[in-house]
């Protein structure tokens, strides 16, 4: 889907209340991914997957710098997850579907810790923005 | 949903006016609909153990009249663990998470499975 000047406008808003806190959203995230879906852990059996872990964590920096990365250049998002799309294609290739997993508990937490800021439009937006992310990521799957 | 997932409209003619998020958080046909839903996932609730049996006849409407892709189903449980996580925020643990997954999946299974 195409982000809206509307859809960047809400996200901008939203991400000035997610800065700062992204690292934790992407460790918790992660961790509910995990756990709702136990089967995304089979794309980590070189991590300790226990709660409190310090590769989780790590991960979850990961993928928050990858986010503010998208946000920061939302006008061309695949240009600036290029990089990154490449490493998914060629060497991760993590099946489509888990991205959708990810950006769901993303929305998740975002509630929880941001419930009145998560409007039904504000949803959509950050919705459609993560799941521009994760058509970036796959983009070169095929 | 039919907000975050505008095409979900597409079963709603009858609703009126849809044409905004304000048109939709008003209408009172979305408010009543949103009412039966929920009442019906609290018999989901209360029925565990018997799903596929308490939605029997549900899915066959679902099916044969309503004619709605399961993979609406699967839509409208997201958007309610959404809608969980803002009401119970921290008491919306990763473990309660998991759990209403499971639930929302067979809800939308049980939904699904008189589909023919």
């Amino acid at each position: 889907a195409m982000l809206t000047a509307d859809d960047k406008k809400i996200i901008a808003q939203l991400w000035e209340k997610v800065a700062g806190h992204q690292d934790e959203f992407g460790n918790e995230a992660l961790q509910r991914m995990f756990t709702a879906y136990p089967q995304t852990k089979t794309y980590f059996p070189h991590f300790d997957l226990q709660h409190g872990s310090a590769q989780i964590k790590a991960h979850g920096k990961k993928v928050a710098a990858a986010l503010v990365e998208a946000v920061n250049h939302i006008d061309d998002i695949a240009g600036a997850l290029s990089k990154l799309s490449d490493l998914h294609a060629q060497k991760l290739r993590v099946d489509p579907v888990n991205f959708k997993f990810l950006g769901h508990c993303f929305l998740v937490v975002v509630a929880i810790h941001h419930p009145s800021a998560l409007t039904p439009e504000v949803h959509a937006s950050l919705d459609k923005f993560l799941c521009a992310v994760g058509t970036v990521l796959t983009a070169k799957y095929r | 949903m039919l907000i975050v997932y505008p095409w979900t409209q597409r079963f709603f003619d009858s609703f009126g006016n849809l044409s905004s998020p304000t048109a939709i958080i008003g209408n009172p046909k979305v408010r009543a609909h949103g009412k039966k839903v929920l009442s019906s996932f609290g018999e989901a609730v209360k029925n565990l153990e018997n799903l596929k049996a308490t939605y029997s006849k549900l899915s066959e409407l679902h099916c044969e009249k309503l004619h709605v892709d399961p993979e609406n189903f699967r839509l409208l449980g997201d958007i309610l663990v959404i809608v969980l996580a803002a009401h119970f925020t921290k008491d919306f643990t990763p473990a309660c998470q998991a759990t209403w997954q499971k639930l929302v999946g067979v809800v939308a299974h049980a939904l699904a499975y008189k589909y023919h």
